[in-house]
């Protein structure tokens, strides 16, 4: 009898699990879907696009050293700061918040990867492709410029070129792809807990990144409808914006504002996490009054939804409007303190240990807290009525991203590298990157808000002798070449060659949370088991912790089948639920990208039967993907994972996070839609006559007839889900194709609506709202019939059975939403002209 | 050729003034004296010559003498908790963060957004009240029309004039994009928005020459939207508006004469209004009283002939994306006469 010995079973273990987990090698590297490759790349990409908008900002502080400067021409330099702008907060702010988390969140919940890995690198593919694309445009002159919030009429019928639609469709491919990543980090951080994680011991990291990642939900989709609506205007002539034909505006610019501040939110907070994840580290104690950060955190998230209109106060507001926003936006100055007041409490309590994380901690500290007083004072309306769109503004929201923002993130990078790289960044080098982007920041930037408030406007190219301005716009460009050179020390920093310095202690900084519990080197599976935890801080306080970890004697210690797995647990209480299998490297994703990006780019150029061409074999490649990479049935029903736990290994319905996916990108799809509806009713509020005579609506009896038959797709979808569940085949198929029937002919009769009553898009606001709304819900009508059909196709090949349901689950999910969406249409397009 | 220059203001005393308040806040007379030099200048919020500016100056300076001290106070307890020799108390977390996170900025903020928003009704005021001052902002200028008193209307460009003492009620709207109307010196800015109307009032206190600008982006040369406005006495005021609703004077000289005809044989009439001649034209500028403004192409060039002719020849290099187009295939001497022309319209 020959037992193997226990070091032998782990080191087998150890070897099936790592090859489960194997990154490909070679050119199939690309097809690495892990969070620890994709989530490099992700960090890598957008740190780059930080320093290319950093090149253009060096070239416009350049032109405005002296005045009347010729060095940019004013279309370069307004070329210049769109990209600036936009980049820095399309490229950079937002998708570094979504890297870093998908880098470190599945390391902190002691996760294997993400639930999603493949959404993931879709998403850094398409952050990619429309990056580079963006980027490019302005060596070709081609670069959109009409600032980064595209204010319409400007960008409407003032710029032809395609400068604005490379903005507003490139972006919006953007956007998708960080609503897709904020989806994969919602049900990360509620499904994908190690056991006995609850919900009040959480890292602050994933409660910051689940506040950030929901307000992404619901503040892209209002930009994502703003875009549509302008890029229709632009390319087909459609008057949401121009007074000329019944549009507005000042429409944009609430849709844009409604995303636009909840923005400056989703980069800051998560940049906060990074600071509550080191404060404890650095005091040598655990976070103190963690439910206050929770509960400010998302009072932060909430209350920013409700001050877009600060970005407004010099269009003519009531004083009524000027008074309830200045109060809002005054008050979100209250949990941002508390958050604050915490860290330094916990300093306080704690014993401070020098570092140069903790140097930029404080160097933040000091640029954030300006920032955000000068921010009080901006949101006094009588103020801003002054400061509004000068350079004083310039200033205050400079002081707070790079205060709110770059400073934790490069103490983000001093304190995670270890993690990536194996090795320490140098403390020397991160000390004078420190003192020369301290100092050189302060330079540049702190004169500005006397520049501005001695009447320099912001986004000029530039500015007369006589206007007394010139000697504090030279130290502001000092400044910034300062700043710039901290920078590139920190570039080389991170650069240069380290094959001598020896490897990292492993968790060099001595913290508590699960993160460092990495080998070093780290190794692709994430964590060697996945522990039970039950403390904020594990690594201080669990019993033997590493040593259990290391052994496997936590949950999933092997790959038996060869798989990539993970454990899924329960939301509130973390109780382990099932074993999610998860796919491995695939060149699907930058497949889909590029399909997906085809539309978007080829759009750009007006060749819209290219673009509709891409955007067929987008959908292709996405049922492609979803038919083999997706709901597989397992070959067997459930398994042992360790410490005599058995569970299932396929769900569906809500426990499934399939089911959680759907559910968080339907909520965004339907805020985009509820913006949609708001422009019809702010069209209303400003026009006297809504529907303006003699134009009729369209009518009440093909919407009627259309919300009958969607009504009866819904109803025939969740009637083949019963079926399904009860074994009835062909009742079930019957459901399915009769639901795709009922649909196209609901979106067919939705469609004839303002067709039969001749509504023409072009001629006004009203039919061209009405139109967007119906063709916006039977788009949505037919994805749904495709679902119907790949249902039934799916249970043919035996993928879905009455007990593998996952599939059928989603779609019922999704018609719930189409159906809400129909009825809404139906109700306003063909209900809210009989009572107006 | 000149830039357009109003005055000199002292550029070098901003470094002094941020030297002064960063080194040493105790002498804040010292740097109050620095601050008020540095403050100074044509377009400057901080030397104001408005009620509305004084208003929001005065706002300015207690907000910022606050922003100060929370600032100091925040890095001071900072420095304190990171080199704390005595061990706190268990109730020092607890103080902190209810009393620095929510007790204090729940007490001041109340306290300023009562005050900053009792401010609002005053600056506010007149959005009611017929307005005798119409601009229209469009790419890249200011078409202003006075309506006077006794019901006339007065149709000039890039220029205002305002009596001391009297508050004007602007009505603001756009011909083309989104401008914004900003006289840092007299008050806050109001957008112009196509398709919509806003109104701001103007409260001049004190006489003298300012600067306004475009706030909004506005396109191609947005840098290059301003404007002068020139506060005076009221009775210089009703003589100027006086003279300004009067058509053209005739030519004085014969090249002015020759500039006439050249400028009605060149088809400038198509765009611009000379009143008392042929040219009628509503796209570009109204040129009646050219001559006697303090600057030209919208605060970018000041008024002598040379301006002029610089401008007649090069427009598009002075203002790119003008919508004027350039007359330099004229023979100079024609240019000079247009020019001589043009500034003679006083």
């Amino acid at each position: 009898m020959s037992e193997p010995s226990p070091e032998q079973v782990g080191a087998e273990q150890a070897a099936r699990l790592l090859k489960a987990w194997e990154t490909p090698t070679g050119w199939r590297y690309w097809s690495a879907v892990n969070n620890s490759a994709v989530g490099v790349w992700y960090t890598a990409s957008s740190f780059f696009f930080f320093l290319f908008a950093g090149v253009l900002a060096l070239m416009m502080r350049t032109q405005l050293a002296v005045p009347d400067n010729d060095l940019l021409s004013a279309d370069l330099y307004n070329q210049a700061f769109t990209v600036h702008g936009s980049v820095m907060m399309f490229l950079f702010a937002i998708p570094i918040f979504e890297a870093i988390a998908v880098l470190l969140l599945p390391q902190m919940l002691g996760a294997r990867d993400l639930p999603f890995p493949r959404l993931s690198a879709f998403g850094f593919w398409c952050f990619m492709l429309g990056g580079i694309f963006l980027c490019g445009s302005i060596f070709f002159d081609a670069a959109p410029r009409g600032g980064w919030f595209m204010y319409p009429p400007l960008t409407s019928k003032y710029q032809p070129g395609i400068g604005a639609d490379m903005w507003l469709l490139g972006f919006s491919f953007i956007e998708v792809a960080a609503i897709a990543a904020a989806v994969e980090l919602i049900v990360g951080t509620l499904k994908c807990r190690p056991p006995g994680m609850r919900i009040n011991l959480v890292p602050l990291y994933a409660w910051y990144t689940l506040v950030a990642a929901a307000m992404v939900l619901f503040a892209f989709p209002p930009l994502i409808a703003g875009s549509m609506l302008l890029e229709v205007e632009r390319a087909f002539g459609w008057p949401f914006f121009d007074p000329a034909g019944g549009g507005d505006p000042l429409l944009w610019q609430h849709l844009f504002w409604l995303f636009g501040h909840p923005e400056v939110y989703i980069i800051f907070l998560p940049s906060v996490a990074l600071v509550a994840m080191m404060v404890p580290t650095f005091a040598r104690r655990p976070v103190v009054g963690y439910d206050w950060i929770v509960l400010s955190a998302i009072g932060t998230g909430f209350l920013s939804f409700g001050l877009w209109v600060h970005h407004m106060y010099t269009t003519g507001l009531p004083g009524v409007s000027l008074g309830l926003f200045s109060a809002a936006s005054t008050a979100v100055a209250i949990p941002t303190g508390v958050q604050l007041f915490c860290f330094l409490a916990t300093i306080l309590m704690g014993r401070v240990t020098r570092s140069t994380p903790m140097l930029f901690m404080f160097g933040s500290l000091a640029i954030f807290v300006l920032g955000g007083l000068t921010g009080v004072m901006v949101a006094m309306a009588p103020f801003d009525f002054q400061a509004h769109d000068s350079f004083f503004v310039v200033a205050h929201f400079h002081y707070t991203l790079f205060g709110g923002a770059v400073f934790p993130i490069i103490a983000g990078f001093y304190y995670y590298y270890p993690l990536v790289g194996n090795k320490m960044l140098s403390e020397r080098l991160g000390r004078l990157a420190f003192w020369l982007m301290f100092i050189g920041f302060n330079v540049a930037f702190l004169p500005m808000h006397l520049t501005g408030l001695r009447g320099m406007p912001r986004r000029v190219f530039t500015y007369p002798a006589a206007a007394g301005l010139g000697g504090l716009n030279l130290v502001s460009t000092i400044g910034a070449f300062i700043l710039a050179a901290g920078v590139a020390v920190i570039v080389w920093d991170l650069v240069r060659p380290r094959s001598r310095e020896p490897l990292a202690p492993r968790n060099p900084w001595d913290a508590g949370t699960l993160e460092w519990v990495q080998e070093m080197p780290g190794k692709p599976w994430g964590i060697r088991s996945i522990p039970q935890i039950d403390s904020r801080y594990p690594l201080w306080d669990q019993p033997d912790f590493l040593r259990n970890i290391d052994e496997g004697r936590f949950y999933l210690p092997d790959a038996e089948e060869g798989l990539r797995e993970t454990l899924v647990t329960s939301v509130v209480d973390a109780r382990p639920l099932f074993c999610q299998r998860l796919p491995g490297p695939s060149f699907v994703t930058p497949l889909a990208a590029l399909t997906t990006g085809g539309f978007f780019i080829l759009g750009t150029f007006k060749l819209w039967s290219l673009a509709l061409a891409s955007l067929v074999a987008a959908l292709l490649v996405f049922v492609f993907w979803l038919w083999t990479g997706t709901a597989r049935v397992p070959e067997k029903q459930e398994k042992d994972v360790g410490c005599g736990l058995t569970l299932p290994l396929y769900a569906s319905g809500s426990s499934s996070i399939g089911w959680w996916g759907v559910f968080i990108t339907m909520l965004a799809d339907f805020t985009a839609y509820v913006c949609l509806v708001f422009g019809y009713f702010f069209f209303w509020t400003v026009h006297a006559d809504f529907p303006p005579a003699p134009v009729q609506g369209p009518g009440v009896l093909w919407p009627g007839l259309a919300a009958l038959l969607l009504v009866g797709a819904w109803s025939a979808t969740w009637l083949a889900r019963r079926w399904n569940r009860r074994d009835r085949g062909r009742a079930c198929h019957l459901g399915l194709l009769g639901g795709a029937g009922l649909a196209a002919l609901g979106g067919a009769a939705l469609v004839a609506g303002p067709l039969a009553t001749g509504l023409d898009p072009t001629s006004h606001a009203y039919p061209a709202i009405v139109w967007l709304l119906v063709i916006w819900t039977a788009a949505h009508v037919g994805i749904g019939a495709i679902m119907h059909l790949y249902c039934s196709a799916r249970r043919l090949a035996g993928h879905m059975t009455p007990r593998h349901d996952a599939d059928l689950g989603n779609v019922v999910l999704y018609w719930h939403f189409t159906v809400l969406t129909a009825l809404l249409t139906v109700a306003v397009i063909a209900g809210f002209p009989l009572l107006a | 050729m000149t830039r357009f220059a109003l005055s000199s203001s002292p550029d070098t005393a901003s470094g002094r003034r941020r030297r002064a308040t960063i080194r040493a806040t105790d002498l804040a007379l010292l740097a109050g004296v620095a601050a008020l030099v540095a403050c100074a200048g044509p377009q400057s919020a901080l030397d104001p010559a408005g009620r509305g500016a004084e208003r929001i100056a005065e706002l300015f300076w207690w907000m910022t003498a606050g922003t100060v001290v929370v600032w100091a106070a925040v890095m001071a307890l900072a420095f304190y908790v990171s080199t704390r020799r005595r061990e706190p108390g268990p109730r020092a977390p607890g103080v902190l963060i209810v009393g620095g996170g929510v007790v204090l900025p729940v007490l001041v903020l109340t306290a300023l957004l009562i005050w900053g928003l009792a401010l609002l009704p005053s600056l506010l005021a007149g959005v009611d009240a017929e307005p005798t001052l119409f601009v229209t902002g469009r790419q890249f200028w200011w078409e202003v029309v006075y309506r006077t008193s006794d019901g006339r209307v007065v149709p000039l460009a890039n220029e205002l004039r305002l009596p001391v003492g009297r508050p004007a009620v602007l009505q603001l709207d756009s011909h083309d994009v989104i401008h914004s109307l900003w006289i840092p010196a007299l008050a806050g800015k109001v957008d112009m928005i196509p398709g919509r109307v806003t109104r701001l009032t103007l409260e001049p206190s004190r006489t003298g020459v300012f600067r306004g600008l475009c706030a909004e982006y506005c396109g191609l040369s947005h840098a290059h939207m301003a404007f002068v406005v020139a506060v005076t006495e009221e009775h210089e005021f009703a003589e100027w508006l006086a003279h300004q609703a009067e058509p053209a004077s005739a030519p004085a000289s014969p090249l002015a004469a020759r500039g006439q005809e050249l400028l009605l044989a060149h088809g400038c009439g198509a765009c611009h209004t000379i009143r008392g001649t042929l040219a009628d034209g509503d796209v570009g500028p109204d040129l009646t009283h050219v001559g006697g403004r303090l600057s030209i192409a919208a605060g970018t060039l000041s008024s002598d002939p040379r301006a002029f002719q610089r401008w007649i020849e090069a427009p598009e290099q002075v203002k790119p994306g003008v919508h004027m187009p350039a007359f330099a295939m004229l023979p100079q001497a024609d240019r000079e006469a247009l020019a001589a022309y043009l500034e003679g319209l006083k």
